[in-house]
């Protein structure tokens, strides 16, 4: 048998694990939500070494292309495709929950909100799509 | 179905107790019978020295809020066959301290609740002669559902946000705050943002959004925060741009 303590510290406490977020999949999923903002930020470092190579010459954007063909940079970027493709995805769901418009005394459906933004990514993707592979 | 099902439940005696522990008992299996009705039977039938929170099993009064195998559930609403052939884990709310057995302290919250002011405030007072103040369905409509809140504190227990940062405002105080601003009767936002637009309020929320699906009715905090955050950022905008118009 336990000793028996007269005044007792008020309350036990658990401390949360460092890997709380493994056990459970909502947890999980926003963490790699969270994680995704990474990959968002090389999409931009990527972007701006392509526009100083094109504005370097022909030979600093032959050069770039070299580096865009290395096996690990094509992994990396597939990486984050599949990761930017995430993060668009659960934001876009989650944007009727922070989107509360009513119209004529009643809230509009989260379809109605999610809805645009889904049309619109399909839209600027196909338009960028076609700029891209014309020539 | 088996007549019988294991109840693993947590038991701690702060006077006796380094740590808590689980204990098992067996309870009979019954199609009508929830988790709060086994912890009866054990308080009742096996050991009296069980203690847990419970007052009108039905949903309503949000005492009975406990993890069921991990998750945040009203016990009263949740029912024993759901997790046939068992065991069924019973432990108190994660993210408080534990004060016996399945009690948490939860004084952290209603310091918090009192504090983001859920309650009307008037700057101008109509005399009483003059009766109430008039809302439309409309009106009402627009709060509603953030006004469904039992201060459970499930979504407090499924807040990873409030269990790193014990500061944090958390879900159910943000949520009610917002069902306040929202009220045309109200006339208190002001003095809330100040409060709720603070680090530990509804910046500190990470929009994990377990708040409001483990929500027994479906008050959804997680959606009355980001909304919150869009009116806060809008009120920044409009002081940035506008400084001269002020409060």
């Amino acid at each position: 048998m336990a000793t028996y303590t007269e005044y007792p510290p008020r309350g036990y406490r658990v401390r949360m694990s460092t890997y709380w977020w493994l056990g459970k999949w909502p947890y999980l999923k926003f963490i790699l939500r969270e994680l995704s903002s990474i990959f968002v930020a090389w999409f931009v470092v990527e972007t701006l070494m392509l526009i100083k190579a094109l504005s370097d010459g022909l030979l600093a954007y032959a050069e770039f292309q070299q580096f865009l063909q290395n096996p690990i940079v094509v992994a990396l970027n597939v990486i984050s495709l599949c990761f930017i493709v995430f993060h668009t995805i659960t934001w876009f769901n989650l944007a009727p929950k922070a989107m509360a418009v009513r119209m004529g005394g009643k809230r509009v459906p989260d379809v109605l909100i999610a809805g645009p933004n889904y049309v619109a990514w399909v839209v600027v993707s196909a338009a960028v799509a076609w700029l891209v592979l014309r020539g | 179905m088996a007549d019988k099902i294991a109840l693993e439940v947590t038991r701690f005696s702060p006077e006796r107790d380094k740590e808590p522990r689980l204990a098992t008992y067996e309870v009979p299996l019954r199609k009508e019978w929830v988790v709060l009705d086994a912890l009866n039977y054990v308080k009742d039938k096996v050991d009296g020295s069980l203690s847990f929170r419970w007052s009108c099993r039905m949903g309503v009064c949000g005492s009975c809020g406990m993890m069921v195998n991990g998750e945040p559930k009203l016990t009263c609403a949740t029912f024993l066959t759901d997790y046939a052939p068992g065991p069924v884990r019973v432990e108190p709310l994660k993210n408080f301290p534990v004060m016996r057995d399945l009690i948490v302290e939860i004084s952290d919250f209603l310091a918090k609740l009192t504090k983001v002011k859920p309650w009307i405030i008037r700057k101008d007072e109509k005399p009483l002669s003059e009766g109430e103040y008039l809302q439309t369905p409309e009106q009402l409509d627009t709060y509603k559902q953030f006004s469904m809140c039992i201060n459970c504190l499930l979504c407090y227990a499924a807040c990873p946000v409030y269990g790193l940062d014990p500061l944090f405002s958390g879900p159910a105080a943000l949520a009610l705050a917002q069902r306040y601003n929202m009220d045309s009767r109200d006339q208190g936002t002001d003095e809330r943002m100040d409060i709720l637009s603070q680090h530990d309020g509804i910046w500190g929320c990470t929009f994990v959004g377990e708040c409001t699906e483990v929500c027994p009715k479906h008050v959804d905090p997680a959606g009355a925060i980001q909304q919150y955050k869009l009116t806060a950022t809008k009120e920044w905008m409009k002081s940035m741009l506008m400084p001269w118009k002020g409060k």
